[in-house]
């Protein structure tokens, strides 16, 4: 049976995004290979030719497109595909040494798979600068603020047989009076007692457009 | 009916400013709809739909904002370029493709807040006619696309995204684009291109994406933060806005801060605060000594850690006039003690990876050689000359790329040369690095 035989309204529900066109239905490429890596871990050659059919191209093309990106495998990945990225920003603050960490605890070398589900890529830079050095974990979410003490606690975890789950952290919060504050409740800023909101009644319906 | 204020504010302390993009980022719930309509939302739309599409885009020039994806285009001088009466579709597109290392704001805001950038784009659409936005959003920002679904789908059940919009007239919906990572998605024909299903290499220009964009129909695209900023300037008035920042840089803007520093984050602030006051009074100061400023997302010049460039003040002109550029505004610090070779190779192997191969300079200026001459030099296999050969090879690929990925990847690479060619020759004469590498990781 094929991926999507019996996903028929979800096909549909990603067609219906974009244009009934040929050229609108060749958008609908990215969310439907998505669909089968979150799935399966990886795009196979049968699915590459299931999706070309779908948005009616051929597998060459799919392939072309599929390897042009590189969140997308053609190989099998672990159960837990753990991400490190090793851009400049995580660089300064570690990914080098936790990537070493890594890959010996695990002993595990990019491409392969261990006999307990773990694999491992080095990406580049994932938007996570402020909590660096940073995981990310399959296609689920990112651990932030990775010290080697939590990067061996979430192993272990994952060892012993469930991810914990992925963090969100937002480093900097604002407060209901337009202070900015740390997550961890500091006020950041000299003077923070004399911030207010500059306008805080918004414009009226009528008072636009002119001067 | 707002007052503007009698001198610009230049400054996060200024007692008159007070974030607004960010507002709600942090707060509980915030993402959800009955969160931002207790905070005031969907209101700037509605004054949009009182005051008409003409005057919606009169309102964004005299607010003066530029578009915050890092070019710095006028956005309301964008906008005006949409055709009128021409009978085809028009499209209003989202970079939400964040992936300028040192870049983590719109993160937030797509994740804490997304019906601000829905808002944003109806007001978008509206002003330009158009009948659909796709907010193309990078691959591995999984929460905030979910969180963006949602809040579509909230937006769509409350009236605020379909047919006749609360009674406008106006009809407009939002999909949801996920990419795949590719850096160069960012580029906003490539971006296109993606979105159609297609190898992201970038297109020729002209036709500019306002004439034939996606799917071949008039296109604009913005930076979710550009989207966010035209939210708060209907809500609050062009006169707030273009109180806030310099002569020609107007407005707010998220600035993010990584590397050694004692808190890292995203802050807003006014455009024309300075360094001093972004890295000192909010962020808490370089946690050590600090050679290098990076102000604007790894593609902007370095800049030296000196009171001149301390005392800059951060808004388009001004870092440019200091020889950079603003970028997204995602500074970063490298400390006096790591290596500026290694480090701008790790930026040269980024670009070496994220180039897509379309054109000669950039695969093989960039990809081939540049990346090449680095990993030779940290290795400690570089030979007298080599700099100069990296210099000349720089000459060779500036302004000769396709898009301006090629040159992007020489930002870093000359200011570097440029500031600290002394370690430069070290290496390449002696093998050894005047900083070895260090343990940077934090064991708890």
């Amino acid at each position: 049976m094929l991926y999507f035989d019996d996903k028929q309204s979800l096909v549909a529900e990603i067609l219906a995004r974009y244009p009934s066109s040929p050229q609108g239905k060749r958008s609908a490429l990215m969310p439907l290979l998505r669909e089968i890596q979150n799935a399966h871990g990886f795009v196979s050659e049968p699915h590459m030719a299931e999706v070309a059919a779908l948005i009616g191209t051929t597998a060459t093309e799919v392939r072309s497109v599929l390897s042009f990106y590189s969140t997308y495998h053609t190989m099998p990945t672990g159960r837990f595909h753990l991400q490190v990225c090793s851009t400049l920003m995580c660089a300064l603050a570690g990914s080098d040494e936790l990537w070493d960490h890594l890959t010996e605890t695990l002993d595990v070398q990019p491409g392969e798979v261990t006999a307990d589900g773990f694999s491992v890529q080095r990406v580049e830079c994932l938007g996570s600068c402020g909590t660096a050095p940073m995981l990310q974990l399959n296609d689920e979410g990112y651990y932030e603020g990775v010290t080697r003490a939590r990067c061996d606690s979430l192993i272990a975890a994952m060892r012993a047989g469930s991810a914990p789950e992925t963090d969100h952290p937002v480093p900097v919060v604002v407060d209901a009076d337009g202070r900015q504050f740390l997550a961890t409740g500091e006020a950041v800023g000299a003077n923070t007692d004399s911030l207010y909101p500059l306008s805080t009644k918004p414009k009226s319906a009528s008072s636009g457009g002119s001067v | 009916m707002t007052i503007a204020p009698p001198r610009p504010i230049t400054s996060g302390k200024d007692p008159r400013f007070a974030p607004t993009l960010y507002a709600s980022v942090g707060q509980p719930e915030s993402w959800t709809l009955s969160s931002y309509l207790l905070a005031g939302g969907y209101q700037a739309v509605q004054r949009a739909f009182a005051i008409g599409n003409d005057a919606v885009i009169d309102e964004m020039k005299k607010s003066g904002l530029r578009g915050r994806g890092g070019a710095g285009f006028a956005t309301g001088l964008k906008w005006s370029f949409m055709p009128l009466n021409d009978g085809k579709p028009h499209i209003v597109i989202c970079n939400a493709d964040e992936s300028e290392p040192g870049s983590f704001k719109d993160r937030y805001l797509l994740s804490e807040d997304p019906h601000q950038l829905i808002e944003g784009m109806l007001i978008a659409g509206f002003a330009m006619r158009a009948s659909v936005g796709y907010i193309y959003i990078r691959g591995e920002y999984v929460k905030a696309a979910e969180r963006i679904w949602e809040a579509i789908h909230a937006a769509r059940e409350a009236g605020f995204l379909g047919k006749n919009i609360l009674g406008s007239g106006f009809d407009f919906d939002l999909q949801v684009h996920r990419g795949a990572g590719a850096y160069i998605c960012g580029e906003e024909t490539a971006l296109m291109n993606s979105l159609e299903g297609l190898r992201a290499n970038p297109r020729l220009k002209p036709p500019f994406p306002a004439a034939a964009g996606l799917y071949g129909l008039p296109t604009t695209i913005n930076n979710v933060e550009t989207f966010c900023a035209a939210t708060q300037i209907l809500k609050y008035g062009w006169e707030w806005h273009a109180g806030m920042g310099t002569e020609k840089s107007k407005g707010m803007k998220l600035f993010q801060i990584s590397g050694a520093v004692l808190r890292p984050g995203v802050y807003e602030l006014p455009l024309g605060t300075t360094f001093r006051e972004l890295i000192y009074d909010w962020a808490g100061g370089p946690t050590e000594e600090i050679k290098a400023i990076i102000p604007g997302g790894s593609s902007c010049p370095m800049m030296p850690f000196t009171d001149a460039v301390l005392d800059t003040g951060m808004d388009y002109e001004a870092i440019a006039a200091a020889g950079s550029m603003l970028g997204t505004g995602g500074v970063t610090l490298i400390p006096r003690k790591d290596c500026i070779v290694s480090a701008t190779w790790n930026l040269v192997r980024f670009y070496a990876h994220e180039s897509c191969g379309k054109c000669t300079p950039c695969r093989e200026g960039i990809s081939g050689w540049m990346v090449r001459m680095y990993e030779k030099q940290v290795r400690g296999q570089g030979q007298p000359g080599d700099v100069q050969l990296i210099l000349d090879m720089s000459d060779n690929i500036g302004g000769r790329s396709f898009c301006a990925l090629a040159d992007a990847c020489l930002g870093p690479v000359l200011s570097s040369i440029k500031l600290f060619r002394e370690e430069y020759d070290a290496l390449a004469n002696t093998g050894v690095a005047m900083y070895p590498a260090r343990k940077r990781w934090k064991d708890a």
